[in-house]
C-alpha cells in the first residue's frame, strides 16, 4: 500500500470520507442559512413593533404640543426642539475639533510615537461606554455649576461624535492622493494652505460622510443625557436650564404606568430611529456618490 | 551682531507670509488632537477623583461585598459587576455563533442578488439606538418569553437539579437572562457586519485555490478564510464584548433593577450601567454619589481593557493587508 490516494484505494473509505465531509459542508450550510434568517426575523421583528406600535401614537400633536401630565393631551414638541438643539451644537462642537484631530492625524503625526498614541486612544474612545462620557461631563460641567443644563447635554454628546469625525477625516485625508499635495508644494504654497484649499475640498464627501454618521450616533444616545441635559416638561430654547429631549423622555415614559406616555413613548422610539435611520441612508448615498472630477 | 543671530534674522525676513500662518495652523491642529487625549485622561482622572471616597470608606470590601443599601450608606458593587460580567459574557456567547453565520453567509452562500440588501440592512441595524432596543425588550420580548420560556423551564426543573438553582425567581420575563438575549440581539448586527468586513478582505485568489483543490464551503470558511482573519475577528468580538459591558438603556429597561448579588439567571439583578442610570439623579448622600462614579471608575478600566486589546489585534489584522 502507498500513502498517495490511487485509483486503486477501496472505494468505500473515500465514499465514507466524502460523505462525512459533504454531511459537514452541508450541516454548516443549513447552520448559516438558518441563523442568518432567525437573526433577520428578529431584528424585522423590532422594527415591526416600531413601526405598529409607534405609528398608533403619532399625529400632529406631537410635533406641535409639550409633554403632558399623564391622562392630558400632549407632544414631544419640547423634547424633539431640545434634542434637535443639542445635537446640532454637539456636532458644531464635535466637528471643529474632530475635524482639526483628524487633519493632524493625517498630515503631521505621521509615523510618529505621538500620533500613534493619539490614533489609538481616539479608537478606543470610539467605542468607550456613552453613560461614562455622560458622568464625566457631569463632574466637569454639572455639578462645579449646580445644574443641569442642554450645554452640558451637547458637551456629552459633541465627546461622542468627535472620535467618529476624527477618525473618518483621517481615513479620507490619507486616502487623497499624494500628488495632490506636491502639486501645492510645487506652486510654493505651504501646507496648511494646501490642506485648507485642496485637501479637505477634495475630501469633503467622505468628511461629511462622517460626519453624518457621528450626528446619527449621537442622536439616539441616552444614556449621557441621563445626567447632564436632564428633562424639562416645558418648552424652551435656552439650554442654559435643563432641557428636555426625545431619548430621556422615552426612557421616562416607557418605564412609567400610563398607557398615553407609553404611546408617546414609542412614537418617539419611531421618530428617532427614522431619523437615524434616515442619516445613516444619507451618509451611504454621499459616500458612495463618484467623485466630481 | 554675530553670524548666527544674522543668518537667523535673514532665515526669518525671507520665510513666505503663509508660513506663520502655518505654523499656527499646525499648533491648532496639535492642539485638537491632544484634547482627544485629555478627554481621555480627564475621565480616568476626574472618574476616580469622585469615586474615592467610595473607595476610601469602604475599601476592597466595595469589590467583594454586595450589600447597596443607600438607607444605612453602605455600599458593595459585587452584584453589579458580577451582573455586568454576567450579561456581556452571556450575551457574547449567543451573539457569536450567529454573528459568524450571518457573516459566513454574506460572504461564501448568499446569491448576489441578496448579498448587498442584506448586507445593507444589518448595518443599518448596527446604528439603530439601544434605548429601541430595550423597549422592545421590555414590551414585547419580555411577556413572550416569561410565558414560552421561563414557565415551561421552571415548571420541568425538578427541584434539587441544576436546572432548578438556574431558573428560580420570579417569572415576569426581565432578569439577568433576559437582558443578556436583548444584548445579544443588540450587538449581533455589529459584529456581523465587522465579522463580514473582515471576511471580504481575504484575497480572492487565496479563497479560489482553496475551492480549486476541491475544499468545501465549509472547509474554506474553518480552514482558509477564517485563519487568515484571525487576530481582526478576535478584535472583532472584543469590540462586541466592549459594546455589551457599557451598554446602559437596553439593560436598563429589562434586567429588574434589584441591587445585591443574582441568585439565578432569572433573577433580577443589575449591572454597573444599569445601576449609574438608575439611582445617579436621585443618589441621596455624597457617598452615594461617589459609590455610583465608583462603579463607573470600574466600568471604564474593564472596557478600557477590553477595547485596548480589541484595537490591537484589529490594528494588527490592518497593517497586515
Amino acid at each position: 500500500m502507498t500513502a498517495t490516494p490511487a485509483p486503486g484505494k477501496p472505494p468505500t473509505v473515500s465514499t465514507a470520507r466524502l460523505l462525512r465531509r459533504t454531511a459537514a459542508n452541508v450541516a454548516f450550510k443549513v447552520f448559516c442559512i438558518t441563523v442568518t434568517v432567525v437573526a433577520l426575523l428578529a431584528l424585522a421583528a423590532i422594527l415591526w413593533s416600531l413601526l405598529s406600535q409607534g405609528l398608533g401614537g403619532l399625529n400632529l400633536e406631537v410635533f406641535t404640543k409639550s409633554t403632558p401630565a399623564p391622562g392630558s393631551a400632549g407632544g414631544l414638541a419640547n423634547a424633539i426642539t431640545g434634542s434637535i438643539l443639542m445635537c446640532l451644537l454637539a456636532m458644531v462642537l464635535a466637528s471643529v475639533v474632530g475635524v482639526l484631530a483628524g487633519t493632524w492625524l493625517a498630515e503631521y503625526a505621521g509615523k510618529s510615537r505621538y500620533g500613534s498614541v493619539v490614533r489609538f486612544l481616539n479608537d478606543v474612545l470610539l467605542s468607550a461606554p456613552s453613560i461614562l462620557v455622560g458622568l464625566f461631563v457631569y463632574e466637569l460641567l454639572v455639578a462645579p455649576f449646580k445644574g443641569f443644563s442642554g450645554f452640558a447635554g451637547a458637551v456629552a454628546l459633541a465627546l461622542l461624535a468627535v472620535p467618529v469625525i476624527t477618525r473618518t477625516t483621517e481615513d479620507t485625508l490619507s486616502l487623497q492622493p499624494a500628488t495632490l499635495r506636491e502639486a501645492g508644494v510645487a506652486l510654493g504654497a505651504p501646507l496648511s494652505f494646501i490642506i485648507r484649499t485642496v485637501l479637505w475640498r477634495s475630501a469633503q464627501s467622505g468628511m461629511l460622510t462622517g460626519g453624518l454618521l457621528a450626528f446619527a450616533r449621537i442622536s439616539g444616545e441616552t444614556a449621557p443625557l441621563l445626567f447632564t441635559a436632564l428633562n424639562n416638561q416645558f418648552f424652551s430654547l435656552d439650554l442654559s436650564h435643563a432641557t428636555a429631549n426625545l431619548p430621556v423622555v422615552i426612557f421616562q415614559f416607557a418605564l412609567s404606568a400610563y398607557d398615553d406616555w407609553r404611546r408617546l413613548a414609542w412614537a418617539g422610539a419611531l421618530l428617532i430611529a427614522a431619523a437615524v435611520l434616515g442619516v445613516t441612508v444619507l451618509a451611504r448615498a454621499i459616500a458612495k456618490e463618484p467623485r466630481r472630477s | 551682531m554675530s553670524d548666527a543671530a544674522i543668518s537667523n534674522a535673514l532665515a526669518r525676513r525671507s520665510r513666505p507670509r503663509g508660513a506663520f500662518v502655518a505654523q499656527i495652523f499646525e499648533g491648532v491642529c496639535f492642539a485638537a488632537a491632544t484634547a482627544l487625549l485629555a478627554t481621555l485622561g480627564g475621565l480616568l482622572i476626574s472618574l476616580f477623583i469622585g469615586g474615592w471616597p467610595a473607595f476610601r470608606r469602604f475599601g476592597l470590601s466595595f469589590f467583594t461585598t454586595s450589600t447597596w443599601n443607600p438607607v444605612i450608606d453602605v455600599y458593595g458593587a459585587a452584584g453589579p459587576i458580577i451582573g455586568t460580567l454576567v450579561t456581556a459574557t452571556i450575551a457574547l456567547l449567543l451573539s457569536l455563533p450567529i454573528a459568524g453565520g450571518v457573516a459566513f453567509f454574506l460572504t461564501e452562500l448568499c446569491p448576489a442578488r441578496l448579498r448587498r440588501p442584506i448586507g445593507t440592512a444589518v448595518e443599518l441595524l448596527a446604528g439603530i439606538p439601544s434605548i429601541v432596543y430595550g423597549m422592545w425588550g421590555l414590551f414585547v420580548f419580555a411577556p413572550l418569553f416569561a410565558k414560552y420560556v421561563q414557565m415551561p423551564l421552571m415548571m420541568a426543573a425538578t427541584p434539587g437539579s441544576l436546572l432548578e438553582k438556574l431558573t428560580t425567581g420570579v417569572p415576569n420575563g426581565s432578569g439577568i437572562f433576559s437582558a443578556s438575549i436583548i444584548l445579544a440581539i443588540m450587538i449581533l448586527p455589529f459584529m456581523a457586519a465587522t465579522l463580514r468586513e473582515l471576511l471580504q478582505t481575504v484575497p480572492a485568489a487565496v479563497r479560489e485555490s482553496a475551492y480549486g483543490l476541491g475544499a468545501t464551503t465549509a472547509e474554506v470558511v474553518m480552514t482558509v478564510t477564517l485563519p487568515y482573519v484571525r487576530a481582526g475577528a478576535i478584535g472583532a468580538v472584543m469590540l462586541g464584548l466592549g459594546r455589551a459591558l457599557g451598554e446602559t438603556m437596553a439593560v436598563t429597561f429589562i434586567i429588574g433593577n434589584s441591587h445585591g448579588m443574582p441568585s439565578s439567571l432569572f433573577d433580577s439583578g443589575s449591572t454597573i450601567a444599569s445601576t449609574i442610570a438608575n439611582e445617579f439623579t436621585e443618589a441621596t448622600s455624597p457617598v452615594h454619589t461617589a459609590a455610583l462614579i465608583a462603579l463607573g471608575f470600574i466600568l471604564f478600566v474593564i472596557t478600557f481593557a477590553v477595547l485596548a486589546l480589541a484595537r490591537l489585534l484589529l490594528r494588527n489584522a490592518e497593517q497586515r493587508l
